[in-house]
Formats: structure tokens, sequence, C-alpha cells
């Protein structure tokens, strides 16, 4: 029997097939994008609530926009102005946005499982925003989005994921989505920040950055999160530059067309240097624009009670 | 061979849905209404009506709303530039965004994309589809269209008008009436999406 998807929780197990169906559906909606009057009616009189128990900007304004261009309402809730500083759990928070008549809830938390334990308790669909250092798919669904769209194809492609592997739920998401569409991922990162037994999920460890890049078809730089660093596990800033920034002598060991993304906020200079940033290869704005598209297709799909098949 | 339902196009080959996927057997062919050659003069006749409209081809712009509607437009395109030597624009809708009824379909339908790289802008615009139902799809169409730009004016050509309008909107230009009932279902059948050029009544057996 063919169930029906409620939520989008991650992309472990994703087939290609629904990310696929997602993506055209994104391409579609990029279209509207593109327009001079940005907006369909097709939500009219849903709901979206958008939780952030983290600061973001562009993943929650990504958010908003889309359901607004959908003509769906959105609602933000950030944890300093909810009741979360009551002490209120968040699932009584939770039931009480479903009791308010939200249809989609947009979560982004830093404990790992959040959204997974929202999904279980209420009605409206949910969407990982980001939980911890474990899954933010509708990143990876935009880099996915983006590699399809430039290269006309992921299956085949050679994809290096360079930075801290371990704290970075980006990379988690990336792996298991490039990996189910077919491409072959490298981890690159200081050996204190790759994670034991990732190799398991598929993809391959570089210790040097050069073997990593090394005729890459897609380059993903990962943000250095110095607020996820306090156990000693970085070697400094200038040091990390050094050895696992991306400069244009190192990009030049990759595949003459190869694109250079990062999920941002970039720092310029430590995991990106300015030029490479601002360079022609650059697909970062691009990565931006098409994360809108990316979130309208999904709150149309899941709005709608979830038209992607799940495995069973 | 892959029947649908009119008004409901857009359906096809999702795995749930209101009476979505037709299938063979089932489905009882009560008469061709157009055959080949009735669709070959159907839209000779309807590409000059058009042109003797709209007193030639300025500013003219074809758009044919998905799936049979964007085939139907390239042929009219095609005439029209036999006619009159001019090319036409033709572009392409997808409706699914503007319907009435997204409310009540779970899971939403699949959206394709809408292709119209030119300015709608102060043109006549001609939306193509292949059969008029209840005018609900036109009405979508209609709204689709004004997102683009303000075109001059809109007209409407259909291969098969088939009645129980729902909406005050008429087509103005029409391949064939077809008084049906509405138990019963048109379908129409085109070389480039099905692989056949036909235009039939059906009706669901009971038994």
């Amino acid at each position: 029997m063919a169930r029906m998807k409620k939520d989008l929780l991650g992309l472990e197990g994703a087939g290609e097939r629904e990310i696929n169906q997602i993506l055209d559906m994104a391409a579609s909606m990029k279209e509207i994008m593109g327009r001079q009057i940005k907006k369909v009616p097709t939500l009219r009189g849903k709901t979206v609530v958008n939780m952030f128990y983290e600061p973001s900007t562009r993943t929650r304004t990504s958010f908003e926009l889309a359901a607004k261009y959908l003509s769906a309402d959105a609602v933000n809730i950030s944890s300093s102005t909810s009741s979360a500083v009551k002490g209120e759990s968040l699932k009584d928070t939770a039931a009480t946005i479903a009791a308010l008549g939200a249809d989609v809830v947009v979560l982004r938390h830093p404990m790992a499982g959040a959204p997974h334990l929202l999904a279980g308790t209420i009605k409206p669909a949910v969407i990982n925003a980001g939980d911890g250092a474990h899954e933010h798919p509708t990143q990876a669904l935009l880099d996915l989005f983006t590699v399809r769209e430039k290269k006309g194809r992921i299956s085949g492609l050679q994809v290096a994921i360079v930075g801290d592997i371990t704290h970075s739920r980006v990379a988690r998401s990336d792996i298991w989505g490039f990996t189910a569409m077919g491409a072959s991922v490298r981890l690159c990162g200081p050996a204190t920040l790759i994670p034991a037994e990732i190799e398991r999920t598929g993809a391959r460890c570089c210790t040097r950055m050069e073997d990593a890049l090394e005729g890459a078809d897609v380059v993903i730089m990962l943000r250095i999160q110095l607020e996820r660093q306090r156990q000693g596990l970085f070697p400094g800033i200038r040091e990390y530059g050094r050895l696992y920034g991306l400069n244009r002598e190192r990009l030049a060991l990759a595949a003459r067309d190869a694109l250079v993304m990062h999920p941002g906020p970039v720092n310029r200079g430590v995991e990106i240097s300015h030029d490479v940033a601002d360079g022609v290869q650059s697909v970062i704005n691009e990565q931006v624009t098409n994360g809108v598209a990316v979130r309208m297709a999904l709150l149309y799909l899941l709005a709608g009670g979830g038209a992607v098949e799940a495995a069973d | 061979m892959p029947l649908y339902r009119h008004g409901q196009a857009f359906l096809r080959g999702l795995p749930e849905g209101k009476g979505v996927v037709v299938m063979p057997g089932s489905v009882r062919q009560k008469a061709v209404i157009l055959d080949r050659e009735g669709i070959r003069r159907a839209l000779t006749r309807i590409a000059h009506e058009i042109i003797e409209r709209n007193k030639g081809t300025e500013n003219l712009a074809l758009i044919g709303i998905r799936s049979r509607g964007v085939p139907l437009a390239r042929r009219l395109a095609q005439r029209i530039l036999q006619i009159e030597g001019r090319e036409v624009p033709v572009g392409m809708l997808d409706i699914t965004l503007y319907r009435d009824d997204l409310g009540t379909l779970s899971p939403h339908p699949q959206v394709q994309r809408t292709e119209v790289d030119f300015r709608v802008e102060g043109k006549t615009i001609v939306l193509v589809d292949d059969v008029m139902f209840t005018g609900r799809t036109i009405r979508a169409a209609l709204d689709a269209v004004m997102d683009l730009g303000r075109p001059k004016l809109i007209q409407l050509a259909v291969l098969v008008d088939r009645g129980h309008r729902e909406l005050p909107i008429r087509a103005d230009y029409v391949g064939k009436n077809v008084p049906t009932s509405r138990r019963e279902d048109v379908a129409v059948l085109l070389d480039e999406t099905d692989g056949d050029e036909k235009v039939i009544i059906t009706e669901e057996d009971k038994t």
C-alpha cells in the first residue's frame, strides 16, 4: 500500500523518486518567483507556523516568504518571545499551536529529534528546519536542486563536503540526499571533527583537503560554527583556514566547472576566501533563491496531506 | 489506452483522488465525435476565425492549458503561420495552483511548469484547451494569466464544448459543440500525448 507522508523530518532513508518529485515541483515554483507578481492563491486560508528555538535569518525568512508566495498566513515564534521562557515544554507549546489551527509547523530546535517528537503528537504537518546536529533536510534539498539545475544530473557526480562534519546537520542531510540520488560523497575536515563510523553512510573520508577536492564536481563548504566549539576539538581559526579553507589554488584541483556551495552564513576568509565566494563558480546566492522554491514545493505538498509516497 | 475524465486531466496518474484513473475495460466508448480529419478541419477553421476576428496576428499570442491545450495551441500557431506567414508566440500554462478545489484534494496534485516566455502586457491572448466543461479550469486559467501581467484581451478556443457550465464563461472559438450527459466523459486523444487522434464519448459501465 502506498502511504502518504505527513511530515518532512529528514532525508535518511529517502528515495530517489520522492526526492525527484520534490525537486520537479520546486522547479515549477521557481518560475513563480521570477514573475512580477510573486504570488499564487494556492494555500489561501492555510496557516504556517515557524517555531525557531535557535537563531536563524535565512531559513526562517525563506520559509516565511515561501508561505507568503503561496498565499498562506505565516506566523513566527522564536524561543525568546515564546512561552518557552516561562517554562512551557515543547510539546505543550506545539499542542497550543495545533489547537490555534496551524496546518504546517516548521521547527528548528537545538535538540536532535525534536521534530520527530512533535510529528508524533500533533496533527499539523511538521517540517524539520534543523534539529541539533542531526538533520537539515530542506537545506539538503535546495543543495540537490541547485546541483541538478546547474549540472542537469546528480547521479555519478563527485561531491566534496568540507568542514566540521560532527556538528553539521547540513552535512548529514547532504550525505543522505546526494547518496540517495547516486552521487559519491567525500568528507574532509579536522580528524577531531569527523564522526566515528560516518563512512557507514556510504561517504568516504579524506584527511587532506587536496584529496577531497581532486576532480570534485561539487564542493560544499560548511560554516565553522564557533557557537558549537566548546570542547577543544577545533584547532583555531587561522590554522583551520590554512588547512581547510577553500581558496583559488585549492579550487583549481576540482573539476574545471565545479560548483562552490555554502549553506551560509559565510565566514569569509576562514572556510572560504573572498575571491572564491564571489567567483564565477560560486552558486551561494542561487542556493538562497532555490531554498524558497524548494520550501514552496514542500509547503504545497504537505499542506495538501503530503503527496510524497513513502516506501514501505 | 490512457483515457481521462475531462476537468481532472491534471490528476491523471496519481494514486488517489476523485475518480482519477479511468481503468480501461470499465469504460465503454459510445461514439467518436471527431476523427483525425475532423480534428484537422476544426483546427484549421479555428485558426482562420482567430485571424479574422483579430484582423491579423498583430499582438496575438496563444497560451495552451496543460496538458492537451499545449499541443493544440502549437498546432494552431502552425496553421496561423501557414495562412498569414507570421509566427505567433506560444506559451503553456499549468493551472494547478489556481484550482478552487485544492482544499478538498488530498494529496495535492503535481504541479507542472508554466512557461510563458513573452510579456502578456497589451497582448491579445488566446487561451487554448481541449474540452470545455464546467468552466472552472478556464476560471483558474484566467487568474493565472492575470498574474503574469495585464493582457489587452483574452479569448478562448476549445476543441470540444460539452456543456454543463457552472460559471458564466463561454468560448470564442469552438471546434465542436457536443451535448453530453454528466454521466458521460469526453476524451480527447492527440498524437503528441496519446499516440492516437480522435475525440470520443465514453460512459462508465455500470456492470
